[in-house]
């Protein structure tokens, strides 16, 4: 440990440097003169947390919700999506990080990669769970009017498991913006540089670090909560505030 | 970084063996063999963070739902924060108590146990909601008391969902868990990383492989609990 332990009163004072960090370039004490820090170094670096992130929720919803829905249609494979939503929680996130990074190699693809096998599972087992849950009544009644399979499922069943499904999704961009904090370990840069690189940034630096990451998490969350409300059908909406 | 001096020897001295080693393959099963027992007190710390901090998360939780029970009101504003502290990334969390609670595995503790208080209280909060109302009829007109009432009817009634957020809290947490290492909290996660270096492949399986064991024993241990308390499922499983 570089920094002794500081008396209560100091308290304050370190989240005040820490702030500093964000709002103000330093001179890298550490980082044989470089400057580090400064809203433009976080808003980089921020940016990229979000652009992995969103890369592999992007990827992941292309594989789990087509496999989710249909499993969920055909009302088959619900142990495999039981399964891997069970067994998808028990992946470590480190050591996948780790292993990928190790044995495969770093950069943005295999990163992507790693962070979707995380967000894979909670969205694939909601998913299926969700279309599961829709009124086999309001499913009767569309197939009654004659649609087809597709049609049933991108307009009866799709829209009435959109609260469920986006439990599933926020569950994983939770876990995947917060694992994407760890990234600069498989060579790409994101917020979590300056948590990782204490040598590089310092103290400030990684307290700093920390209060973006967790300001970056919940303003995501957030968004998505919005974009939920927004997809949610209106006749569910009441239903789905009733339930929250 | 803040545990800087040992790794470069360390990984040295794993190198310099049989070729397995020498290759740096994906796993030499010869030096897991040899080596098993450097995972031992890794582990141990990983059960105790894992245990103490859903222990910890599910007595807050049960205490914020039994306060919330007869109190409807306050159950938005306590899912909205402890959905916040289950959004704020373990790692940011650490980090964020560093200048409070200082280095260590406490620090790690209090992170998970945040982590998981969203998830246990949801369950608590819904299996409640889910017992019939005429039981809770039944059992006022039997003369219980709304505290009898309670610890008799809806608490058991409500455990096997109780039971299902504590699973899903636990194999969580021990995944989770291996993060506790940049809190300089121990674990599993020292085997997979030191400082900012990733150790080597073998490493990375084994500590890897462990916590997805683990995981799978908390779960079953968990499971078989929630067999013994509620018996009466299995006599109407039958």
């Amino acid at each position: 440990m570089i920094a002794p332990a500081k008396p209560p009163l100091a308290l304050l004072g370190q989240f005040g440097d820490a702030f500093d960090f964000i709002f103000n370039e330093q001179i890298g004490r550490f980082s044989g003169g470089e400057p580090v820090g400064g809203p433009e170094q976080v808003l980089d670096l921020a940016a990229t947390q979000l652009e992995l992130t969103g890369l592999a929720m992007a990827l992941a919803l292309a594989v789990a919700l087509p496999i989710g829905l249909w499993l969920g249609h055909r009302g088959k494979g619900e142990l495999l999506a039981v399964a891997i939503g069970n067994s998808g929680r028990a992946l470590p996130e480190l050591a996948i990080i780790a292993f990928m990074a190790a044995a495969i190699g770093v950069g943005l693809l295999n990163l992507t990669i790693a962070l979707a096998i995380l967000a894979v599972p909670p969205i694939l087992t909601n998913t299926y769970v969700a279309v599961r849950q829709v009124d086999r009544g309001a499913v009767e009644a569309a197939q009654g009017m004659g649609m087809s399979a597709v049609g049933v499922i991108g307009r009866v069943e799709l829209p009435l498991a959109v609260p469920t499904i986006m439990s599933g999704v926020r569950t994983s961009t939770t876990n995947v913006v917060a694992t994407a904090t760890i990234a600069p370990l498989a060579g790409v840069l994101t917020l979590g540089d300056f948590i990782i690189n204490r040598n590089v940034y310092g103290d400030d630096g990684v307290l700093a670090g920390a209060i973006c990451v967790a300001i970056l998490a919940l303003a995501l969350e957030l968004l998505l909560s919005v974009v939920q409300h927004l997809l949610t059908p209106r006749g569910l909406r009441a239903v789905a505030a009733e339930a929250a | 970084m803040a545990d800087p001096v040992p790794i470069a020897q360390v990984v040295i001295h794993q190198r310099s063996g049989e070729g397995c080693i020498q290759e740096d393959r994906v796993f030499c099963p010869g030096w897991a063999i040899d080596n098993i027992d450097r995972y031992v007190d890794p582990t141990l710390q990983h059960v105790v963070l894992v245990a103490a901090s859903v222990g910890l998360g599910f007595a807050i939780a049960f205490g914020l739902a039994l306060l919330s029970h007869r109190r409807r009101w306050l159950v938005p504003p306590l899912i909205g924060f402890t959905g916040a502290l289950y959004t704020i990334p373990s790692l940011a969390f650490f980090f964020l108590l560093l200048p409070i609670t200082g280095r260590g595995r406490d620090t790690a503790i209090i992170a998970l146990t945040a982590y998981t208080l969203q998830i246990i209280y949801r369950n608590i909060v819904a299996g409640l909601a889910n017992v019939p109302g005429d039981i809770k009829e039944a059992g006022r007109g039997m003369g219980l008391t709304e505290r009898q009432l309670l610890w008799r009817v809806e608490l058991p009634l409500a455990t096997p969902e109780i039971v299902a957020g504590l699973r899903i809290a636990t194999v969580s947490t021990v995944a989770l868990a291996t993060l506790a290492v940049f809190a300089g909290g121990g674990g599993l996660g020292s085997e997979i990383i030191a400082g900012s270096n990733i150790t080597f492949k073998t490493g990375i399986v084994i500590a890897g492989s462990i916590a997805i064991l683990m995981a799978f024993a908390f779960d079953a241990f968990l499971f078989l609990a929630q067999r013994v308390l509620t018996p009466w499922r299995r006599a109407v499983q039958a």
